[in-house]
């Protein structure tokens, strides 16, 4: 079919070809205005179409970027309104444990310092010092006797009756001076509990220094928040992201230890209700022992959940308390059940895994040899069989913050994609645009040799032309228009 | 948009549900693969000097009992000089869903076999291969099992008795058909192009009857007819 029109004109190719050539440009050159306008028409419609798309996937994005944030800020306002409660909560605690045995501790530092006043009081109380005895005694001493017997003797009375009333008073010194000591030394404890008391006073003076220091932070931080300023919407989301990952893992984490899980009991679990039944394309042993692991994990989620570890459940979070203990309560009994049952399946595992090795060292021949320390296994299969459970019962807390974090990471993935989108929509109009004026480029350069001889009769005309008859000046002007927009546009 | 609208209407208890549910997909979905019970039958040669090679069958037999499960079948046969009869089956079993029980069943196996083996005294007059062929047939397909292997343990040189007639198409659709150790026979040393007409003529029946034939001299490699789960 093409080598028949190839050939229509003549029966040599080339000159065939050349009159299809000749064809093809005269008629592009006679339809070149109306293709120039239809070229460009469709690259003003790209263009224009792309961009009105781009503009309203802007919009799309502003909105959703204002969703993210509102999002982000009420959950960090939320999570800054519970830490400060939690902070008023010990601070309320501190109050209560130790301030409110301050009037008692009052009572004691004061009963204290009355007691030290009454102390120092009481040894204040000097005793008269023995006076000059002495001086005395040796004055009368010192006397003349003159040999008179009589006043020898009176003398002498005067001196022993001195004497003994000297070492009466300076007795009486001595016990008042033991006594200021007893009250001196009686000071000695009331001091030291004074001082503990007041260190005690101290302590709990600086806790709550500190707290008043953490709660201003937090408080300014909230304000940060409740005023929407770019830095907390920066943390916060930079704090969602590092949620987001840490969660994740913890929950491929969790996943595995759900797998080795179920490896433990998958074996056993035929052995309760058979290998050989299915359930769609699964074993239902498989599946039984899947119901267990995902029982235990939701068991996990409401026991955490009443103890208001979590916050996924609102029914169980506004339970009154009594309710709520007995939840607690019924839960981690059947949890603790599920483990027992787990702890067995996985001790019946190990004696499936011992009989069926005893049957395999039987068909292969070989003597039936009793395994030493074959408990150690057994009893590690148990314990994991127990433990597991209860370890897959707190993935409640990664995935609620997963679920958390995942609000605010798939409104920025969203965001990310729309921008792509914008970005890639305004390239598509671009290139649409200039891919038609390229077109219209190459439509000339098919046509060159016409246009070229085109612009040599206007240019000969023009010149033998009077410059005041212009006849044909409305075509030229459109002419000029048309160029001046097609460069304008390159 | 709609995603993410839908996404933040989500219910926080929706989104529990739909974790959990992605849970169970990941953890099924490292599970195996669907499961197919599988039936073997095995024809033992126990004619003329063929009687020698049984100690390989039992090997065979044991690799068998090792590798099958729960749920699956396994019959051993004679191929004596009129095989297409019941009380040719030796032994035969569907393993138990319970493990611990078809470990007892395996066991229960091995030793009547064994004992067959070892009360093998002398052989048959004749081959009736194919009588033990329709036989196993007939027990292949009553299992219904997924996957269905006849292990004939010949020298596949059939002699029948006067009258019994065998040269019949068989019909051993969905089966796979298994020739082991097939030992080359004193003609076949003459000519040599004997022993392979053999393996064809059989080769041809099967195909014809709808199955799918494999030939394994070495024993070793029982691995590529069945393989170990």
């Amino acid at each position: 079919m093409f080598e028949q029109l190839l050939t229509v004109w003549s029966d040599s190719v080339a000159i065939s070809a050349a009159i299809w050539l000749v064809l093809l440009v005269t008629v592009l050159y006679l339809g070149r205005q109306q293709a120039h306008q239809l070229f460009t028409t469709l690259g003003r419609a790209v263009y224009s179409a792309m961009r009105l798309a781009a503009f309203s996937v802007r919009g799309l994005e502003n909105r959703l970027i204002t969703r993210n944030r509102d999002v982000l800020i009420a959950q960090g306002r939320a999570q800054a309104e519970k830490t400060i409660e939690r902070e008023f909560n010990r601070v309320s605690t501190l109050v209560e444990r130790d301030l409110g045995a301050y009037p008692k501790l009052h009572r004691k530092i004061a009963d204290a310092i009355e007691k030290i006043e009454a102390d120092y009081q009481a040894s204040t109380q000097a005793a008269p010092l023995p006076p000059a005895w002495s001086e005395v005694v040796e004055t009368i001493a010192a006397l003349p006797t003159n040999g008179d017997p009589a006043m020898n003797k009176v003398l002498n009375n005067i001196k022993d009756a001195i004497e003994e009333s000297h070492q009466q008073t300076l007795k009486a010194y001595q016990k008042a001076t033991l006594e200021r000591h007893r009250h001196l030394s009686t000071m000695q404890p009331q001091w030291r509990t004074l001082q503990s008391s007041m260190d005690n006073v101290k302590k709990t003076l600086d806790g709550l220094e500190e707290r008043t220091r953490t709660i201003d932070g937090q408080m300014q931080r909230y304000e940060s928040i409740r005023k929407g300023e770019d830095a907390s919407v920066n943390a916060l989301t930079s704090s969602s992201i590092t949620q987001f990952l840490i969660a994740g893992l913890v929950l491929v984490i969790a996943t595995l230890g759900g797998l080795i899980n179920f490896q433990l009991i998958a074996l056993p679990m035929s052995e309760m209700v058979g290998a050989t039944s299915t359930i769609g394309a699964m074993r239902t042993s498989d599946i039984a022992a899947l119901v267990i692991i995902l029982v235990e994990i939701a068991m996990g989620l409401f026991l955490l959940e009443s103890l208001r570890i979590t916050h996924l459940f609102p029914v169980i979070h506004s339970m009154d308390d009594r309710l709520r203990r007995r939840m607690i309560i019924i839960t981690l009994t059947i949890l603790t059940i599920l483990a027992t049952i787990e702890a067995s399946l996985a001790y019946m595992r190990d004696l499936l895994a011992l009989d069926r090795s005893a049957l395999q060292q039987s068909l292969s021949g070989v003597a039936v040899v009793e395994a030493q320390f074959r408990w150690i296994p057994s009893i590690g299969q148990m314990v994991m069989g127990f433990i597991l459970p209860f370890a897959l019962a707190f993935v409640a807390i990664p995935l609620e913050s997963f679920i958390h974090s995942l609000r605010t990471v798939m409104g920025m993935v969203m965001v990310g994609l729309l921008r792509t989108l914008r970005v890639a929509l305004r390239l598509i109009g671009s290139l649409g645009r200039y891919a038609c004026q390229i077109v219209i480029n190459l439509y000339d350069l098919v046509i060159m040799v016409p246009l070229g001889v085109e612009r040599l009769i206007k240019a000969r005309r023009a010149e033998h032309r009077p410059e005041d008859d212009w006849d044909d000046e409305p075509a030229l002007i459109e002419s000029k228009r048309i160029r001046n927009q097609s460069t304008a546009d390159v | 948009m709609r995603l993410l609208n839908t996404l933040h209407s989500l219910t926080k208890r929706g989104r529990l549900a739909a974790a959990s549910l992605a849970v169970t997909v990941l953890l099924a979905g490292c599970g195996e693969p669907p499961v197919q019970s599988r039936a073997v039958y095995m024809l033992m040669d126990i004619s003329g000097t063929y009687t020698q090679q049984l100690d390989k069958a039992e090997k065979i037999m044991n690799y068998l009992l090792a590798t099958l499960n729960t749920g699956d079948s396994l019959a051993l046969a004679r191929i004596d000089s009129a095989s297409f009869n019941e009380e040719d089956i030796i032994v035969q079993a569907t393993f138990d869903p319970r493990p611990s029980a078809a470990n007892e069943q395996k066991r229960a196996f091995q030793k009547q076999m064994h004992d067959f083996i070892a009360s093998v005294n002398g052989g048959s007059a004749y081959t009736d291969v194919t009588g033990g062929v329709i036989q196993a047939v007939d027990y292949l397909n009553e299992t219904e099992a997924g996957e269905k292997y006849l292990l004939v343990f010949s020298d596949l040189a059939e002699e029948l008795p006067e009258g019994h007639i065998r040269d019949f198409p068989i019909d051993v659709a969905g089966i796979q058909v298994v020739a082991l150790n097939v030992t080359k026979l004193n003609q076949d040393n003459i000519d040599p192009r004997d022993y392979q007409h053999r393996l064809d003529a059989w080769q041809e029946r099967v195909q014809d009857g709808g199955g799918e034939w494999q030939v394994l001299n070495d024993l070793e490699r029982m691995d590529r007819v069945i393989a170990m789960n």
